[in-house]
């Protein structure tokens, strides 16, 4: 019950900040706004999957938004200026960004070095290298791009599903088959519990943290595609704090900072909150764009102090404190030693 | 019960930086045996297991499984060749499901997905074996400890284990857990499969156990049968004393003829903690040595802390000089002028990065405050001053502390304590994992505090040590005080037999 | 002499990264005064390196506790816009004392969620960091808000005996920095704390003070540097005061040798790390070279100071640290 309290909070919390929106635009009613929160949120929700089963195993990934900006330049540049057909680009750029966070991960397990710096370099070097491709705005002219703007499904009511949209909806129901349903999956929660018990295990620890950091670059990336999709530009610049977003979104929709618990409905859920504030935000006209980020500050902190408190209480009632695996015991049994 | 011997192990030699702490032990486990590993702390118990197991790498000797001489290199290696451990912390995952955890890394799947149903449908026929009907898509960390231990032991078992080790399974057992825990146990062992158990509980080995080995100073001292190993002579025989030998030796241990307890400086009433400490009463006076006796986990430390406030007693009060003191953490602790040398010198006591002298200072600056700092000056001459008074060595203050060896790391943080001139000191094994002549240097000590008037209680599992300087003994057995001794009836034959003594309500009943 | 020698692996590294600016631009080491103050690319690395340096004058206490602070540069936000929406109604010290003040309560919010909530350092201060921008646009109301009031522009262009002001208040910070921490016994328990909390606990150290005070202090450095970089540019810019300058100041406190586990730290050698920092961007800047590169090398930088303290390779470090 705890377990999906969080999760539940955030649904309840949607569907409040919905209706509440509802009845001061009635337009929210309608599967336009519904198309456009989904078209909107698109691209922050790819990079939110990634970003999730890094921070279930235990990890934190800041290299995401400079992977994304990478990503931009690199496709525009190489079929603008290169001249390489965009397929053949997306995978060229898919396949780089999955060496780049597997490389991630090898340095974190391999020198256990903590993920938070090797990220930060990551983020560093990757949002250099899209710089050093053009350091300004390249449009991209190819027809492939008008053709896929034009790509939409009408929806009952005049609203539109974009291809943008429908991608991420399809990354979301991958991402939650692998996350919740296959052995990589259940390896994921169990480094999040703790590396080293899942080393004891049998599981092959090293393979894995690679694994988990591979598909979080990968899945930036493909959010750098639907960007330069939405965008037919590539800019450095693009998704700069967009991992700050991501992480946000992970803790609204309940998963545990520390590892170990979550899932990808939260994290569906913790990106159409912050949508949904901005669409808000939007339609009223008269409040600033700033409250969007205070407004995830303080979600950010009512979540984090929920998760606290839940795991206080989980700790206190009754035997649940007693040592478990992995974590130092808080009441130790000084001379019970192994 | 077959007689075949399951796992043979002869001249099992493992070394760490010069000191042996297992030299030659053999050892061996019968097809459907359940077999005691005993010793005190620092017997080589624990460097056995993970020898035996491949944790560490050994230095000598030959492990055969099944007549197959096995070597395994890592935990998970030894369970596939078929010796799986659980420890007393459990070694799952507590925010996985009970399932999860039972098929981590092999659950069956089919086109590459989980077959959820199927893990469970298997995770419930296995625990059924093992007594347990619990829901298995639960997060294992919502169940007790003793229910952990049991699918531990489920996923060992299921991986194809034929000996099985526990290593202080019941430390936080409850007694109907215990009693679960052994029908599981017995049942294994009438599968043919070997259980080396590890505990500290008399009462338990003699209800559960069919042959006993004890470990002592990483040698093997014996191996017998457990109907013919009385339990005074089991104690005597862990603790490393002849019977014989051991009345000899109380006739000559000098121990000084104080004049008893000056005035009482601490007086424990009914202190305790759910769960931790039964309540015990406890007085200390100044110029008087209490010792603390008892086996490993009987409730020594536990005392220590919750009489210098590391851990929050729930009931009983403590008096400093007749009067009514609250201790709500250390630092009142400290502001009443307590000390206390924690065991677990790395993790509680030492700051290793910092220097000897920093290290020094650290608790008498803590009660000054930040912002008296002691100066320079101060702070060298109380370092060297202590460096020289307990020749702590090399006598350099400005090494950091993590780079001296044990008995010099614990005269260190001696002198952290008298630094603040303490009315009350407690000493949690002090002479526990350092050479011989800081050991006896810590005892000389120990007197002269003594002499100058300070009130020492003092934790050890060197019962002589304990017998030749202490005026009075309580002995602590199960997390509960048994016995207290004074004067002329503070000997090692009596400190035995109150630690020996059956407990009155036996804990663990025997099976139907 | 024993703290320059403790130095000696920065001192080389800075001296490295000035001689190959050196290379780069043969006026580097050019310095002229005019209009009593100093000028020159020299002079210029550690004007534009203050906020930075005294960003991780706060950073490295916090880490040295085996925290982190993320919020720094949002902090640096709200105090500018402070700063900035006071300077031309109030006298400058009330307008500081608003700056400083609100930079104070910053870090005690996150030293409380840390010390007292016990959150870990990163979740704590990410909250800040997400919604302390949000805050300064707030005070702004979106704008960049401009000032005219010479007192507080003094703080950025200005100068005393020739030295750049910023410069100036890096010197007074790290010598007050030096004062309540060394002058105190608050170092000694600062890196007791970080070096074994329970150990430290246990022997009667009040952790959860030092853990509140670090945060705390790191608030008011951070309002500071807000407080200079908004003096710099006669404005504050919610959006990009102080952007992502949290990373270089945890870069610093790295470079400086500090252990992001904690235990001991060195304050002056936090400051060499934030003006090692800026010399290598000077540097890039004067050869010509795309100054993205920039971020390049500070990657290169990170990931090389952490190999030599990766717990696999600590035998090389320890080799390294023992001269």
């Amino acid at each position: 019950m705890s377990r999906n309290l969080p999760v539940l909070v955030a649904a309840l919390l949607f569907a409040a900040g919905y209706c509440l929106c509802a009845t001061q635009f009635p337009a929210f009613l309608t599967t336009r706004v519904v198309g456009n929160l989904l078209t909107d949120s698109a691209f922050l929700g790819i990079v939110a999957v990634g970003t999730t089963f890094v921070i279930i195993s235990g990890g934190i990934d800041l290299a995401v938004g400079s992977v994304v900006g990478f990503t931009t330049v690199f496709l525009a540049l190489a079929i603008e200026r290169w001249g390489i057909p965009p397929l053949a680009a997306f995978a060229i750029v898919l396949g780089a960004a999955a060496l780049f966070g597997a490389a991630m991960g090898a340095l974190i397990h391999i020198f256990e070095m903590p993920p938070f710096i090797v990220t930060l370099a990551g983020m560093f070097l990757a949002r250099g290298a899209g710089f050093l491709l053009s350091t300004e705005s390249v449009p991209i002219n190819a027809p492939l791009y008008s053709a896929v703007a034009d790509l939409s499904l009408s929806l009952p009511g005049g609203g539109r599903l974009t291809l943008t949209a429908g991608v991420m909806l399809a990354v979301f129901l991958v991402g939650g088959v692998l996350l919740h349903a296959t052995r990589f999956g259940a390896t994921v929660y169990a480094l999040g519990g703790s590396r080293h018990t899942t080393g004891l295990m049998g599981v092959r620890v090293g393979r894995n943290t690679i694994a988990i950091y591979a598909l979080s670059s990968l899945l930036a990336a493909l959010a750098g595609i639907v960007f330069s999709l939405d965008t037919a530009s590539g800019t450095p610049l693009s998704a700069v704090g967009v991992e700050l977003d991501a992480i946000a979104a992970v803790v609204i929709g309940g998963t545990l900072l520390t590892g170990g618990q979550g899932g990808i409905l939260g994290t569906f859920l913790g990106v159409m909150i912050g949508g949904l504030i901005q669409t808000a935000i939007t339609f009223d006209g008269t409040l600033s764009s700033w409250w969007t980020k205070i407004a995830t500050g303080l979600l950010l902190f009512a979540f984090i102090a929920l998760q606290q408190g839940s795991v206080a209480l989980a700790g206190r009632s009754g035997r649940a404190a007693r040592p478990r695996a992995g974590q130092q015991p808080v009441v130790r049994p000084a001379e019970a030693r192994p | 019960m077959s007689d075949s011997v399951l796992l043979t192990v002869r001249g099992l030699s493992k070394s760490f930086a010069g000191h042996q702490a297992l030299a030659g032990v053999d050892f061996t486990l019968r097809r459907g045996e359940i077999h005691a590993l005993l010793g005190e702390n620092g017997a080589g118990k624990s460097t056995f297991i993970k020898t035996l197991t491949g944790v560490v790498r050994r230095d000598a000797g030959e492990v055969w499984l099944d007549g197959e001489p096995i070597a395994p290199r890592s935990a998970e290696a030894a369970a596939r060749a078929g010796i799986a451990t659980v420890y007393q912390e459990v070694g799952l995952l507590p925010n996985l499901t009970v399932a999860q955890n039972l098929f981590l890394g092999r659950e069956p799947t089919r086109f590459g997905l989980v077959r959820n149903r199927e893990m469970r449908r298997r995770a419930v026929a296995l625990l059924a074996d093992f007594g347990l009907s619990i829901d298995v898509g639960a997060p294992l960390g919502r169940y007790p400890v003793a229910v952990q231990h049991l699918v531990a032991i489920a996923r060992a078992v299921d991986l194809s284990a034929r000996a099985l080790i526990l290593d202080e399974p019941t430390a936080s057992l409850d007694t109907h857990e215990v009693t679960v825990l052994f029908g599981v146990m017995r049942r294994l062992a009438e599968r043919g499969i070997g259980i080396v158990f590890v505990t500290h509980f008399l009462e338990q080995v003699y209800a559960i156990t069919d042959r006993i080995t004890v470990l002592r100073n990483g040698r093997l001292v014996t191996e017998r049968e457990t109907a013919r190993f009385p339990r005074i002579e089991l104690v005597h025989t862990m603790l490393g004393h002849d019977l014989a030998e051991t009345e000899a030796r109380v006739e000559q241990a000098d121990r000084p003829a104080r004049a008893g307890s000056g005035t009482p400086v601490l007086q424990a009433e009914g202190l305790g903690k759910a769960g931790y400490l039964q309540p015990i009463d406890l007085t200390v006076g100044s110029g008087e040595v209490v010792g603390l006796a008892g086996l490993l986990g009987s409730g020594r430390t536990e005392t220590a802390r919750l009489l210098f406030g590391a851990e929050r007693a729930d009931r009983g009060r403590i008096r400093l000089d007749g009067k009514p003191v609250q201790i709500g953490g250390p630092r009142d602790a400290l502001r009443h002028r307590f000390g206390y040398c924690p065991e677990e010198r790395k993790t509680e006591g030492i700051v290793a990065d910092l220097t000897v002298r920093e290290n020094i200072v650290l608790a008498l600056q803590a009660r000054r405050g930040p912002f008296r700092p002691l100066g320079r000056v101060a702070q060298d001459k109380i370092a060297r001053d202590f460096i020289a008074m307990l020749d702590i060595r090399p006598p350099d203050p400005e090494r950091p502390i993590g780079l001296l060896s044990g008995g010099n790391q614990q005269k260190a943080l001696l002198a952290r304590w008298l630094a603040t001139e303490p009315r009350l000191l407690i000493l949690d094994e002090p002479t526990r994992g350092i050479d011989v002549g800081a050991h006896a240097e810590i005892i000389r000590l120990i007197r002269r505090l003594c002499d100058e008037g300070l009130a020492l209680l003092v934790i050890s599992s060197e019962l002589e040590e304990i017998v030749t300087y202490s005026d009075r003994v309580i002995v602590m057995r199960d997390r509960a005080q048994v016995a207290e001794l004074a004067g002329s009836a503070v000997d090692l034959t009596a400190i035995l037999r109150a630690i020996a003594a059956e407990a009155a309500p036996a804990p663990v009943p025997e099976p139907a | 002499m024993r703290v320059l020698r403790s130095g000696a692996p920065q001192l080389l590294a800075f001296a490295a990264v000035l001689l190959a600016d050196r290379l780069a631009s043969p006026q580097f080491l050019a310095v002229h005064l005019q209009d009593g103050r100093l000028f020159g690319s020299l002079v210029d690395v550690f004007n534009r390196g203050a906020p930075v340096a005294l960003l991780s004058l706060g950073m490295v206490l916090v880490v040295a506790t085996g925290g982190i602070d993320l919020s720094v540069g949002a902090v640096m936000a709200i105090a500018g816009a402070v700063a900035a929406s006071l300077a031309d109604s109030y006298p400058l010290p009330v307008v500081l004392a608003a700056a400083l003040g609100t930079g104070l309560a910053c870090g005690l919010w996150n030293g409380l969620l840390v010390a007292s909530l016990r959150i870990q350092p990163i979740v704590a201060t990410l909250i800040l960091m997400v919604a302390g921008r949000g805050i300064a646009q707030l005070i702004t109301e979106g704008r960049i808000v401009t000032f005219t009031s010479p007192d507080l522009a003094f703080l950025g262009g200005g100068a005393l005996l020739g030295v750049p002001m910023p410069v100036v208040l890096v010197l007074v910070m790290l010598l007050l920095t030096l004062a309540l921490v060394r002058g105190s016994a608050l170092g000694l328990m600062i890196e007791a704390t970080g070096g074994n909390a329970r150990a430290s606990a246990l022997a009667g150290i009040d952790t959860r003070s030092v853990t509140v005070a670090v945060y705390a202090w790191s608030g008011l450095c951070a309002a500071l540097a807000g407080v200079v970089a908004a003096a710099d540019i006669l404005g504050a810019d919610a959006n990009n005061a102080g952007l992502w300058l949290e990373l270089d100041a945890i870069l610093a406190v790295v470079v400086a040798g500090s252990s992001l586990l904690g235990g001991r730290f060195s304050l002056w050698l936090a400051v060499l790390g934030a003006f090692i920092i800026q010399a290598m961007n000077t540097g890039i800047l004067l050869s010509g070279l795309p100054p993205e590169l920039n971020l390049v090398v500070k990657a290169a930088v990170v990931l090389a100071v952490l190999l030599l303290q990766s717990p696999r390779l600590s035998g090389l470090t320890l080799l390294l640290r023992k001269p």
